[in-house]
């Protein structure tokens, strides 16, 4: 509390930062959330329900969620390998490497979106091999996945890697000294301490997936009922000038996303204060 | 009783053995298990931009590049960014000041309000703007009568942009601000100096590396933004089409090659930023 005041009365701009910072705040992102609120609020709620879970939307809420889970899942397992490498082990080329895992971040998600559907369509670099065994990947639920995980990618390696590279390495040295094998080594010591970094950016890359739209909606032939993800179905009722139909859609997809922001963030706090206690 | 002794050095030195074969076979199945997603997943795409983009030969390639429509696309892209970015900078400038360098209550709600668009959907942050500005929106009746249009136009787009970006300064910024904490700036303003110049001799030289990394994280995502600005920009070309729009345009119109060419543009523009950003890492590794 000492702190607090002295640190107040030195520092001058705390009134006037703070001030600037909610009014800008308040003008670009809550007074547009706030319209998008108020126009579902304008249905009913027999109307708002209706519109909601209409099989063609329920459809794609249980696509978008689905396919989101699944690449996120993909991602927490092969993040968490990568960012393992990319810590413990050295070998040639591991800076570009290291550079390479943000590509999704920086690369447009249309880019993105175009190059994967060449690449999976049944004549493709990859997708005729699919192709030959006999499975479609381009304009299917499997390329769905397919851009989510790309797109996700960085979340996890960048959650995992800066937890990886504090880790004390003496627990796993003792363990060794005490007859552990590798595995049990990874599964005991390792994995616990990792856990929250990964499933931090398992709900991170979760999120991203969940809204995503550039990337996916090249590959994802758009079939109603089958490959139509949410945010293209927002799209749609717009192109109808169904406002009230896009945003009651809209409010249930950002429910789901705050739950997992709140969740991040709550996983963040806790995890900061117990490294605090420690 | 040697003998014995000699047998379990033996057995040990073999078991030692075993484990470092067994290490490096580890190690380098991990890491070809890696490379092999990586290369899947990273590599290939990217390749495939350039690799498609250049398939019909050069003179194809800066044909696409130099059309008219695609001119102008490039044009829109670099106004944008040019608004959408100094606005986010100063606002990340300002805001990581006020949270890192002062305790108040309700910091943590503050921060998850400013993350805000990183959870929320580009369509979604395209929406809002046409909820709010569209012909059927809110105040699309007022801005109407003043002749104002800002949906299916520049403003709209700015504005989609500006949201989608907002975070990308002021998160950089919050954690580097914080570590250095408010001694520094405490020093110098007792020794005499103003507020401003406490900040412009002491805080940025700090917090320039992170700045420019921020900087530059938006400044991709502004460039290469692509589903908020599709909603609000009603795909006129030649007025309202960014980069990544007529990259979408051009794909939908079965002319890959030409898509590719406009799109290895953005390919580029990632390139140069993962080497600026890795360049930003090591300068502040260094320090």
């Amino acid at each position: 509390m000492a702190v607090q005041q002295k640190s107040r009365r030195v520092l001058p701009g705390f009134g006037l930062s703070m001030g600037y910072t909610l009014v800008y705040l308040s003008f670009i992102i809550l007074l547009p959330l706030a319209a998008l609120l108020l126009k579902a609020t304008s249905l009913n709620f027999a109307d708002f329900w209706e519109t909601v879970t209409e099989p063609r939307v329920a459809a794609s809420y249980k696509l978008t969620l689905t396919t989101s889970l699944i690449a996120a899942i993909v991602n927490a397992v092969f993040g968490t390998l990568i960012a393992w490498v990319l810590v413990r082990y050295q070998f040639w080329g591991k800076r570009v490497i290291d550079a390479l895992v943000d590509l999704p971040f920086a690369l447009p998600t249309a880019v993105a979106g175009i190059a994967l559907t060449t690449i999976y369509s049944s004549n493709g670099w990859i997708g005729q091999y699919f192709e030959a065994v006999g499975v479609k990947v381009a304009y299917t639920q499997l390329g769905i996945m397919i851009a989510l995980t790309f797109i996700g990618l960085p979340f996890v390696v960048r959650s995992v890697q800066p937890v990886l590279q504090d880790l004390d390495r003496q627990y796993e040295e003792a363990a060794s000294t005490l007859g552990a094998g590798a595995v049990q080594i990874f599964l005991k010591i390792i994995l616990p301490a990792l856990s929250p970094a990964i499933l931090t950016g398992f709900a991170l890359a979760f999120a991203r997936a969940l809204g995503e739209y550039g990337s996916v909606v090249f590959i994802s032939g758009n079939m109603p009922m089958k490959t139509e993800i949410v945010p293209l179905l927002i799209i749609t009722k717009l192109e109808q000038y169904n406002y009230s139909g896009a945003a009651a859609i809209a409010v249930v997809m950002l429910g789901f996303s705050f739950i997992l922001l709140f969740l991040i963030n709550f996983w963040q706090w806790r995890t900061a204060k117990k490294h605090q206690a420690s | 009783m040697m003998n014995r002794e000699g047998m379990l050095n033996h057995v040990a030195a073999a078991a030692a053995k075993t484990a470092i074969w067994l290490a490096a076979i580890r190690k380098w199945l991990l890491i070809g298990i890696a490379m092999l997603f990586l290369g899947l997943f990273i590599l290939v795409p990217l390749l495939a931009v350039f690799s498609e983009a250049l398939k019909k030969g050069l003179q194809l390639y800066f044909a696409a590049l130099t059309e008219p429509d695609a001119v102008s696309a490039i044009k829109l892209t670099l106004l944008t960014a040019a608004i959408a970015v100094p606005i986010n900078t100063v606002f990340g400038v300002i805001a990581a000041w006020g949270i890192a360098k002062f305790q108040f209550k309700g910091k943590n709600i503050l921060t998850t309000l400013i993350d805000i668009p990183f959870a929320v959907s580009p369509v979604i942050a395209g929406l809002v703007f046409v909820l709010l500005f569209g012909s059927q929106g809110i105040w699309g009746p007022i801005l109407e009568e003043h002749n104002i249009k800002i949906i299916f136009s520049v403003p709209g787009i700015v504005l989609a942009t500006i949201f989608v970006t907002f975070p990308f300064v002021v998160r950089e910024l919050i954690p580097i601000m914080q570590d250095q904490g408010t001694e520094e700036e405490q020093a110098a303003i007792s020794l005499g100096a103003s507020g401003w110049q406490a900040f412009f001799r002491v805080t940025l030289p700090n917090i320039k590396w992170g700045l420019l990394y921020g900087v530059i994280l938006c400044n991709a995502r502004a460039m290469g933004e692509f589903g908020a600005v599709s909603v609000v920009s009603g795909h006129i070309r030649g007025m309202t089409n960014t980069v990544p729009l007529h990259v979408e345009i051009l794909y939908n119109e079965y002319n890959f090659t030409a898509a590719f060419a406009v799109a290895s543009l953005l390919a580029l523009l990632a390139l140069v930023t993962l080497v600026i950003k890795s360049m930003v890492e090591w300068k502040s590794q260094k320090h």
